[in-house]
């Protein structure tokens, strides 16, 4: 039985419809990602399961019946934006949340887990980004919720942070937790996510697990070469290909036929680059290469 | 309802208040300055009514003795007097309002001017008249006074002060600082736990109530330091008075704070609010004498009866009963606005 289920979920404001019909299931201890582009509905989407902002149609049921006043207290959240009461230390904020629970994590657990030892005496607002999503993450853990809501949870860290980030969210799974995240990270999406929905204008126009939508959306490998390799007076080639900057870009099932047409066709391959194509690709793919905003 | 989630908010909220030293130290601050200030300007008691200017006199604060003008007019209390070296100077002064009567020293007769609109120059020119007639005239008239201790001006100013400090600190206190919260993000942090609205609501006026008291008493003991007030009535009886009168401001902070996410607008609104309340509940001055519906429109404002009590009891001795009718509707309009505010309230919008 899936722990959350999500069944036609709408959500208007005025004229605007920005969650279209999405129905999706996640199943106990898996990590679901919802990705898409800014203001595809993602966080509107989650919001509305969190109990944050009400639907205006749809049904959300958590372990099979609908959500009801202990869901609250049976989740966890981490917000893409909120804020929290001032002048209090990240230990006594995360001691607060504690108490407004009943069923809690041990508090020095969670400092470990997340890495908060070394600015637990600080006020919460004086951290660094890194320092304070780690904290959110803990408040978020604070209760030892079954199901974790991760909303961007990396936008705005350095490499080694969100790494880092990323290990924490791994040990929250190991933990037999489930996780929905949104991200428009597809590096993060794959590393952390069992099955990925892309969102796109309010709908999920994808879903499954990241390997499936690779193979799906964009079998082949991607063949890159430097424009200059090209000569105008050269035949076409079999494929057709995309101008990107100062070079072109191919996608081919058969690379070594493709290879061998190059050879054939005296073109040039010293600089030429191959890549097997990832989450950014069927994302791409999907939902386009124009500017959302 | 849980307790635990209600003292935590509690304590949370007062750290909060008490960490924020600029607005913890102006807390406390602002009625020392107001207090203090009037005290220094008013000596305790009340200050001059009238200005009255006279040259050509050489320096501006002038000794009455000095001047050559009726001696009787001269001993009048409630006017000071200001000097001009030149007519041209006292004139123009006349002419804006700045003094209400204007007089050149000198022998008999005594010119004088006086702006034909000013309602205090009418006022004065009658004092001034009335100065010159003999001392030994017999009036038709009985002079009587009232017994006992006299109310000092600044006895009658003080539960002004505090109890304007008050309205301030529970309007803001709670309106701003929840709309505030609204607008960053941390009621929708709260409301993803199972804190309930109840419990939220609770614990920000238990805490702002718990501040207002702990103000009021230093406050309260810092003045008296200096000015040593003089309360008739019974301390116990004021300090019921008193929260009953938070509750009731806090009460209003609270509807003010249970929708939007504006502070600008949350301002707007506060100031509509606090002005008129503060002016017509008889914080500075008197209403008497206005008219019949401005006196009935300041009854709207939680202020003027709980000033009104305030001054029952320090001013004029009064006990809890006597204070029953403005303990009654402060009750009352506490729950008006507790039920308005959780019926309006939203985490988020």
């Amino acid at each position: 039985m899936a722990l959350l289920e999500v069944k036609n979920l709408v959500k208007k404001y005025g004229r605007m419809e920005a969650v279209r019909g999405v129905s999706f299931a996640i199943p106990q201890g898996t990590c679901f990602g919802l990705l898409g582009p800014n203001g595809a509905g993602k966080t509107t989407t989650i919001e509305v399961i969190e109990d944050i902002i009400a639907p205006t149609e749809g049904e959300i049921l958590y372990k099979g019946r609908p959500r009801t006043d202990t869901f609250r207290a049976e989740v966890g959240i981490l917000f893409q934006q909120t804020a929290l009461l001032s002048f209090l230390t990240v230990h006594e904020t995360l001691a607060t949340f504690q108490n407004l629970y009943t069923k809690t994590a041990d508090l020095q657990e969670l400092i470990v887990m997340c890495h908060l030892q070394d600015f637990l005496n600080q006020y919460n607002d004086r951290i660094s980004g890194g320092q304070r999503q780690r904290f959110m993450l803990a408040l978020a853990l604070v209760n030892k919720p079954e199901l974790v809501f991760l909303d961007e949870p990396s936008t705005g860290l350095d490499p080694q942070a969100r790494r880092n980030l990323w290990e924490i969210v791994q040990n929250i799974k190991a933990g037999g937790r489930t996780i929905v995240l949104t991200t428009h990270n597809m590096e993060e999406a794959q590393a952390l996510c069992d099955e990925i929905a892309i969102m796109d204008y309010g709908r999920i126009i994808a879903r499954g697990s990241p390997a499936e939508l690779i193979k799906r959306h964009c079998g082949g490998v991607t063949v890159k070469l430097p424009l200059t390799s090209f000569n105008p007076s050269l035949p076409p080639l079999s494929i057709p290909f995309q101008v990107v900057q100062d070079r072109i870009e191919m996608m081919t099932d058969d690379l070594n036929g493709f290879v061998a047409e190059l050879v054939a066709k005296n073109i040039d391959l010293k600089d030429m680059a191959v890549r097997s194509p990832n989450l950014e690709d069927v994302f791409l793919t999907l939902t386009g290469r124009q500017l959302r905003e | 309802m849980q307790f635990k989630r209600l003292w935590t908010l509690f304590v949370a909220r007062n750290r909060e208040f008490l960490r924020d030293r600029a607005a913890f130290g102006w807390n406390f601050l602002f009625p020392f300055l107001i207090i203090g200030g009037f005290g220094l300007i008013f000596g305790g008691d009340r200050y001059a009514e009238y200005k009255v200017g006279v040259f050509p006199v050489e320096t501006e604060n002038v000794v009455p003795a000095s001047v050559d003008i009726p001696e009787q007019f001269r001993r009048t209390q409630y006017i000071q007097f200001v000097g001009f070296k030149t007519a041209a100077e006292a004139f123009d002064k006349l002419k804006h309002y700045r003094i209400d009567f204007l007089i050149k020293a000198g022998p008999p007769p005594y010119p004088y001017w006086l702006n034909n609109t000013s309602p205090k120059g009418y006022i004065v020119e009658k004092i001034f008249r009335s100065s010159l007639l003999p001392p030994d005239l017999t009036l038709p008239a009985r002079k009587n006074e009232i017994s006992g201790r006299q109310i000092r001006y600044v006895d009658w100013f003080f539960p002004g002060i505090l109890t304007m400090n008050m309205m301030f600190s529970a309007l803001w206190g709670v309106g701003y600082v929840v709309v505030r919260y609204r607008k960053n993000g941390v009621l929708k942090r709260l409301k993803a736990t199972p804190l309930t609205a109840f419990e939220y609501l609770s614990a920000q006026m238990l805490s702002r109530i718990f501040l207002l008291m702990f103000t009021l008493a230093v406050v309260w003991i810092g003045c008296d330091l200096i000015f040593s007030f003089h309360v008739e009535g019974s301390y116990v009886d004021l300090a019921v008075v008193f929260f009953v009168g938070s509750l009731s401001l806090t009460a209003l902070g609270l509807v003010i704070a249970s929708r939007g996410t504006s502070e600008e607008f949350a301002t707007g609104l506060l100031n509509f609010i606090a002005w008129p309340m503060m002016f017509l509940s008889e914080v500075w001055f008197s209403i008497e004498g206005a008219p019949h519906w401005v006196k009935s429109f300041a009854n709207i404002f939680p202020l003027t009866h709980l000033l009104k009590a305030v001054r029952k009891i320090m001013n004029d001795g009064a006990g809890l009963i006597d204070v029953g009718p403005e303990l009654t509707v402060l009750a009352l309009m506490t729950l008006t606005f507790l039920a308005i505010g959780a019926w309006l309230f939203s985490w988020n919008r």
